[in-house]
């Protein structure tokens, strides 16, 4: 057995090719079966894509690096269930390039946190944590009031998702400029429009300015929808199809 | 080799390189005028500039060559670079690291409201990238060309492209630390490098594994080196891992953001495949490579084992590639593939401590040099927190521990018990190594060595049990439940019973940033030294090579 390992002390293209072999198998055994496998994501109803400004302020969440502090999944451990809400499914992250489940909490879990503050209180806190939780260590994210979404980019972004099976709509595509802004006016002559195009989506003044829409708003529109597409009353998670 | 051929060589790779920054500064130019965004025209804007310069250099090199440079029996002068460049990122990544713990210790003081660039969230990939790319990645650069030139009595194959690999991996340091501070990134954890920044890496690294294996094919030694082997696994497995993890859609391409190709579950186990890996084939199979040429070479001693090296190699880069997810134990990801990397991650402690052992019985009949020799110490000491960290880590992928420590800062303790003891440490040997034997200077100062290795071995200690006692906590306070049935703790209770062990950390990332400038001074002050040269009996190392 030692003389046959000559062979790849002595020729470099066989331990090359040895190395290339070796180091391939455990990847393709683990990753390629989670594309063939059914039951890899299960069967629920109401994730939808992003709309145009949720898909801004999860830009800003990446951009922010919000994940290296706040991860988006819930455990299924009695605690987490009690404190953050229903164990996170695959499917509610079906639409998310890049993933963002983290792998720190030095802040809470994410992944539910729609509808838990309202936005005054995310607005309040993003601006300076530390005036509504004092114990906080969460750096501040005032100026994010004085920055305005660059709504004519959102096309391109959804054109991005649609080349990666995001089933966005022709009329979605065409309409993600407006829409970007749409969501943010209730007022405004496009919000009937928008709700036509995203039924289940808010439609707020999220950053309380109603001239302008704000990276503030995009974030707390995202943070808002995190964890309250699926309707967990008719979610079977004892139905076979959901069995992993 | 004659003259007139070396000279040839030399023109064809000046040309190619040359091709490759002209195209690159087109992009560039082009990127500016067409940016989507203000940090991508920074970006591009920066990227030209290093490509005039670079572009300047190599032409400063082929219209005035340095005859010396060339006569040398090796290439030196692109190791030097390396040494000099490591240490310089050494420091910049640990002092981002003890300010992002300052940040978490006192938010009152380190947070800034105007200046959104310094918040934690952007400082923390800074951190992360500079320390183990920047800093390890030039040190696995110029130990890599200085341990296989030796081992296979050759010059570096390529003539100039390495230095092109030197120069373009510090472009990607450069744009990848900017890019960072400009709120630049993937959102994937060590692999936050945008797409642009991302292609740009290929090149380079495809360029530094030709360099690699061009060395290794004008070997004049029959056998490959083992430490060759673990480099060669290193480069090539990192480029597949790069390649597959960072699949991405640009929304523009004349912008940064992209959309990765994979999304949810299948995008998580990929980003960890590759997470995972990047600590055991970055940071462990490269340095392994390390180990196996810098202590026998120190302590003068064979390799203790040549059969348990190659067991431990295969057995090694087999059995890394399984392990991911133990980082998504309890997710959304389907328990098969969980219960599959919980058990190749256990079983990865064999070979692990194969290569602990290994190492540490190099030492076998010099012990005594231990008391010594404090390079040497180091070295070793290494291979101990090696040791340690690799026990540590399967025991962690346990999935009843792992309920307890995932998410917490015992995550985030272990990491650094393998990143501050095993790899810097190991790391800092290999650089007071070269700067002795580079510069040819007698002796590094031993007094400061000493200073330097207790101040950090203090700071390790300090910071990875405050990160035990913070994490287990954390983890205990999370799950702890009242008399009634409710939670006991509130979230932010936890945050708040966090603070004195972040600041104990604090303590311990100064005391080993401390460290590392009393070692920047010592290497400083050898190799600017007047000490002559001692002569050193050989290059390669006696070898353990199997009798036939």
């Amino acid at each position: 057995m030692w003389k046959f390992h000559k062979w790849f002390e002595r020729h470099t293209l066989i331990l090359l090719v040895g190395i290339l072999v070796v180091v391939s198998i455990g990847g393709l055994v683990q990753i390629t079966p989670l594309f063939f496998i059914e039951s890899t994501i299960e069967r629920v109803q109401g994730v939808r894509p992003y709309t145009p400004l949720e898909l801004a302020g999860r830009e800003i969440y990446i951009r922010e690096g919000c994940y290296t502090c706040h991860s988006q999944m819930i455990r299924p451990l009695r605690d987490e269930v009690e404190r953050y809400g229903h164990y996170s499914l695959a499917a509610e992250s079906m639409y998310d390039h890049p993933f963002q489940w983290g792998s720190k909490r030095t802040g809470p879990d994410l992944a539910r946190v729609g509808g838990r503050y309202s936005d005054e209180w995310h607005r309040a806190h993003l601006a300076d944590p530390r005036s509504v939780v004092p114990e906080s260590v969460m750096p501040p994210y005032a100026f994010l009031a004085n920055a305005d979404v660059n709504a004519s980019l959102m096309p391109d972004h959804l054109r991005a998702n649609r080349l990666l099976s995001v089933p966005y709509t022709d009329e979605q595509l065409a309409n993600a400029a407006i829409d970007a802004r749409a969501q943010a006016e209730p007022m405004g002559e496009h919000a009937y429009d928008f709700q036509e195009r995203y039924p289940d989506a808010l439609v707020r003044d999220f950053d309380g300015d109603p001239g302008r829409v704000t990276e503030m708003d995009a974030l707390i529109a995202y943070l808002q929808m995190l964890g309250t597409g699926v309707d967990f009353e008719t979610y079977q998670a004892e139905a076979p199809e959901n069995q992993r | 080799m004659t003259a007139a051929v070396g000279k040839q060589e030399w023109r064809i790779d000046a040309l190619a390189i040359l091709a490759i920054i002209v195209l690159g500064a087109f992009y560039a130019l082009w990127g500016a005028a067409h940016a989507t965004d203000r940090a991508f025209a920074i970006q591009m804007w920066t990227a030209l500039a290093a490509f005039l310069f670079g572009g300047a250099m190599l032409i400063g090199s082929v219209v005035r060559p340095n005859p010396a440079d060339r006569e040398s029996r090796y290439e030196n002068g692109v190791i030097k670079a390396g040494v000099i460049a490591s240490m310089f990122w050494g420091i910049a990544g640990f002092l981002v690291g003890v300010i992002i713990a300052a940040q978490l210790a006192l938010p009152n003081i380190f947070y800034f409201e105007d200046f959104g660039w310094l918040n934690f969230g952007r400082l923390r990939p800074l951190h992360t990238n500079a320390v183990i790319f920047a800093f390890g990645g030039n040190v696995l650069i110029a130990t890599s060309f200085y341990v296989v030139q030796r081992t296979c009595r050759a010059r570096l194959a390529g003539g100039l492209w390495s230095w092109f690999v030197f120069w373009g991996f510090q472009l990607v340091i450069v744009l990848a630390g900017t890019g960072y501070l400009l709120g630049i990134t993937q959102g994937r954890e060590y692999a936050e490098l945008p797409w642009y920044t991302d292609i740009w890496l290929t090149i380079v690294w495809v360029a530094y594994l030709l360099v690699f294996l061009g060395t290794i094919w004008k070997r004049q030694e029959k056998h490959i080196y083992v430490a060759n082997w673990f480099y060669l696994a290193f480069i090539v497995t990192i480029a597949m891992l790069h390649i597959v993890n960072n699949l991405a859609v640009p929304v523009s391409f004349s912008g940064w953001f992209s959309y990765s190709l994979f999304s949810g579950v299948q995008d998580a186990l990929t980003q960890w495949w590759y997470g995972h890996n990047a600590v055991g084939f970055f940071l462990t199979a490269g340095f392994l490579g390390i180990m196996y040429y810098f202590i026998p070479k120190q302590a003068d001693r064979p390799v203790y084992s040549y059969r348990l090296s190659i067991i431990h190699f295969w057995a090694l880069i087999f059995l890394y590639i399984w392990a991911g997810p133990h980082h998504l134990h309890y997710t959304a990801l389907p328990q098969w593939a969980q219960s599959l990397g919980a058990t190749f991650s256990i079983m990865l402690w064999m070979p692990s401590w194969g290569g602990m052992i290994n190492g540490l019985m190099t030492l076998s009949g010099a012990w005594d040099k231990l008391r010594t020799d404090p390079v040497l110490r180091m070295l070793v000491v290494s291979v101990a927190f090696y040791g340690m960290s690799t026990f540590e880590g399967p025991v962690m992928s346990i999935r009843a521990v792992n309920s307890l420590s995932h998410y917490t800062d015992w995550t985030i303790g272990h990491v650094h018990s393998g990143a501050l003891g095993w790899v810097a440490f190991v790391s800092f040997g290999a650089l007071y190594c070269l700067t002795m034997w580079l510069w040819k200077k007698r002796q590094v100062s031993h007094a400061l060595v000493e200073w330097h290795f207790w101040l950090s071995t203090l700071g390790i200690v300090l910071y990875i049990t405050s990160m035990w006692v913070a994490g287990i906590m954390q983890g205990l306070m999370w799950r702890a439940y009242n008399e009634f049935g409710f939670l006991e703790y509130s979230f932010v209770e936890t945050v708040e019973a966090m603070h004195p062990y972040y600041l104990i950390r604090a303590l311990g990332g100064v005391l080993f940033l401390v460290g590392a400038l009393i070692m920047a001074y010592n290497l400083w002050r050898t190799a600017t030294g007047k000490d002559p040269a001692v002569e050193r009996a050989a290059d390669v190392p006696a070898q353990a090579v199997a009798a036939e």
